[in-house]
Formats: structure tokens, C-alpha cells, sequence
């Protein structure tokens, strides 16, 4: 039962997670994707913007889903935990310790997730900020990698071609220019 | 008050009463969300260590999942349409075409993509990790609700 905890390979992750987009079409139709939660749950509570004055009730589905996702994180990342930090290319982990990073810290690092990294002013900041440019940058895009990079490419349509470009763009960016800086902030 | 902007979702102009929705219906998608977030945890898209690895080019799993998802679901899109499969309630199966624009794709493309590099994980792994009792995702989830927020409060002047 090893295949519980371990590692799945890209060949079996990925075509499970593709058969998400038919598995909702025919649960109810539904096109798959995730942050459009995060403005169901502005919605929900009550904004009076009128980009968030719509019967969001009607697509409470997604919320059911995002749910779903978490008690799948539970079983997952709690029930079955792998015990073995994730096995990195020896070049990212070699350019990880550089930037004061520790490469064998579990599922993620502890410089940035741990209690202390999370409750420190600056790693709170770092955390949060991230968050916001994902929860902007999805709605100004209509979606995210669910529902651009996955649903939308699998559909051929070309407005998720756009959106997915973007994202790569904006991933290098952070990734090479200002995670390096940022790190040296956090430190 | 119209929105400026094309919307996915309908304004609501008035309020509407909930018709009586058993929450048995939401059962089916609860369970799709569970399998999402197990395969998200175990294949490791959710480690910020794997995204940070991707955009270093330093290894080819994330490209490898993310581009046989985009092949399983395009196969099964067009088998489903080939056989013809209908939704429960019998209409024809759809994925509803993204609203027309340049602009707000490739510019929130790429504020998004500046928060999925920094933090290591997009919307989906943000929950996983949240179930898998990360608190860090509970900060990144705070951000992206404000950032969901205030996207709504300055929406019409953004380009789109």
C-alpha cells in the first residue's frame, strides 16, 4: 500500500487530474475551476460591490468542491502522510541552500511555512501579499491554472492561452528576480 | 447598475429566494473536490518546492502533470461530444466559453503568476495545504479573499 503515501508520477497525477474536467461536466455541467471560490466567499459574505452581487447560491457547487479539496488535503497530507521530504533536482537544491533555503525541510520550506516563519512580521507580509497578487491576478483573468491552464487549453480556447502565458511570465519573474531578493529580506 | 465589464455570472438585481437545494446534491462534488485534493497532495504540485523547480526548468514533473492533464481532458471533452453524453438534466455538455478580451488576460495572467511564483501554490494546492493543516495557506488564503476584494473595488478602471 505503499502507493498511499508515496510520490504519484507525473504520468498518473496528471491524467487524474484532467479527468476532473469531465467528472464535473457530468456530475452537473459545471466547468472546472477554483478561485472563482474566492468571489463566491466575498459574495457570500455579504459585499455590496456589484461585482459581487450575483446569486453566487447558484454556484455553490464551487464552494462544495474547494471543501472537497481541503478534506482531500486532510486525508492526503494528514491520514497518509508521506514521511520523506520531496526529492528535488540536485541543482534547485543546491541553488535553495544559496538563498539560505533548506532543501530537505518536508513538503515545504520551513524558512517560509513554518509557525515561526508564518507568525514573524515579514514572513506573514510575504505570505499575504502572495496571496493577494493570486486572488487579483485570477479575477482580473477570469481564472486561474484550474480553469485556464487545465479546463480552458483542453477546450482550445484562446483566452486561456493568454492567461496561461501570463501566468508562466509572472512566475519567472517572481521566481528568479524577486523571490532571491525577498528571501534576503526574510532572513 | 450595470457592470462595465462582461461577466461570467448575472447581476442580481434582486434578492432570490433560495429554492430548497438538498445538501445530498452537493455530495458529488465534495467528492470530486476530495480526489482533486488528495492527487494535488501526493503528486506534489502543492509543494512550493515542485513550482519553484518548474520555473528553474530544473525538472520536467510539473510539465509532465500539467500537460497530460490538458490531454486527458481534451480526449475526453471530445469523446463525450462524440458520443453525444448529455448533462442530468439533459442539456448538452459545455465548457462555457471565456468572456472576450487581450488585456485582463495576460496582465492578471501575469499578477497572478507573480503571487504563484513567490508562494508556491495557485488556488487549488492553497486548499489542499490548508486541509493538510498548513497555516502559512491560511495567510495566502486571507491575501487572495483581499485580493479577490479588491479587484472588485477597482475592476472598471483596469484595462480589460
Amino acid at each position: 500500500m505503499d502507493w498511499l503515501t508515496q510520490p504519484w508520477p507525473w504520468y498518473v497525477a496528471g491524467p487524474l487530474i484532467g479527468l476532473t474536467v469531465p467528472l464535473l461536466l457530468l456530475i452537473g455541467n459545471r466547468r472546472f475551476g477554483i478561485s472563482s471560490s474566492l468571489r463566491h466567499v466575498c459574495a457570500a459574505l455579504g459585499s455590496r460591490l456589484p461585482f459581487f452581487r450575483y446569486d453566487w447560491r447558484a454556484e455553490s457547487w464551487n464552494l462544495a468542491f474547494v471543501l472537497g479539496i481541503v478534506l482531500g488535503g486532510f486525508v492526503a497530507g494528514v491520514l497518509l502522510t508521506n514521511p520523506n521530504p520531496v526529492q528535488l533536482n540536485p541543482q534547485t537544491a543546491g541553488a535553495l541552500q544559496q538563498m539560505g533555503v533548506s532543501a530537505d525541510s518536508g513538503f515545504l520550506p520551513k524558512e517560509l511555512f513554518s509557525w515561526q516563519a508564518v507568525l514573524s512580521p515579514a514572513g506573514f507580509l510575504f505570505l499575504l501579499l502572495g496571496g493577494f497578487l493570486i486572488g487579483f491576478g485570477a479575477r482580473w483573468a477570469a481564472g486561474c491554472t484550474s480553469g485556464h491552464s487545465i479546463t480552458g487549453l483542453a477546450a482550445l480556447q484562446l483566452p486561456s492561452l493568454l492567461a496561461t502565458l501570463g501566468f508562466f511570465a509572472g512566475g519567472l519573474v517572481a521566481a528568479h528576480f524577486i523571490l532571491p531578493w525577498a528571501l534576503g529580506l526574510l532572513r | 447598475m450595470a457592470l462595465p465589464i462582461r461577466d461570467e455570472f448575472e447581476l442580481q438585481t434582486k434578492a432570490r429566494t433560495p429554492g430548497a437545494v438538498g445538501l445530498l446534491a452537493y455530495l458529488p462534488y465534495l467528492l470530486a473536490g476530495a480526489f482533486f485534493g488528495v492527487v494535488a497532495i501526493r503528486s506534489e504540485i502543492a509543494s512550493w518546492y515542485r513550482i519553484y523547480e518548474m520555473f528553474r526548468f530544473e525538472s520536467f514533473h510539473m510539465y509532465g502533470v500539467i500537460g497530460s492533464a490538458v490531454a486527458t481532458a481534451a480526449l475526453s471533452l471530445w469523446l463525450l461530444r462524440k458520443l453525444g453524453v448529455k448533462a442530468p438534466d439533459g442539456e448538452p455538455l459545455r465548457v462555457r466559453p471565456a468572456d472576450p478580451g487581450r488585456y485582463r488576460y495576460l496582465l492578471g495572467g501575469v499578477v497572478f503568476g507573480l503571487g504563484w511564483g513567490l508562494v508556491g501554490a495557485c488556488p487549488g494546492p492553497i486548499y489542499a495545504l490548508l486541509g493538510s493543516g498548513y497555516a502559512g495557506a491560511l495567510v495566502i488564503l486571507l491575501g487572495a479573499l483581499l485580493g479577490t476584494y479588491v479587484y472588485g473595488l477597482v475592476q472598471r478602471h483596469l484595462p480589460h
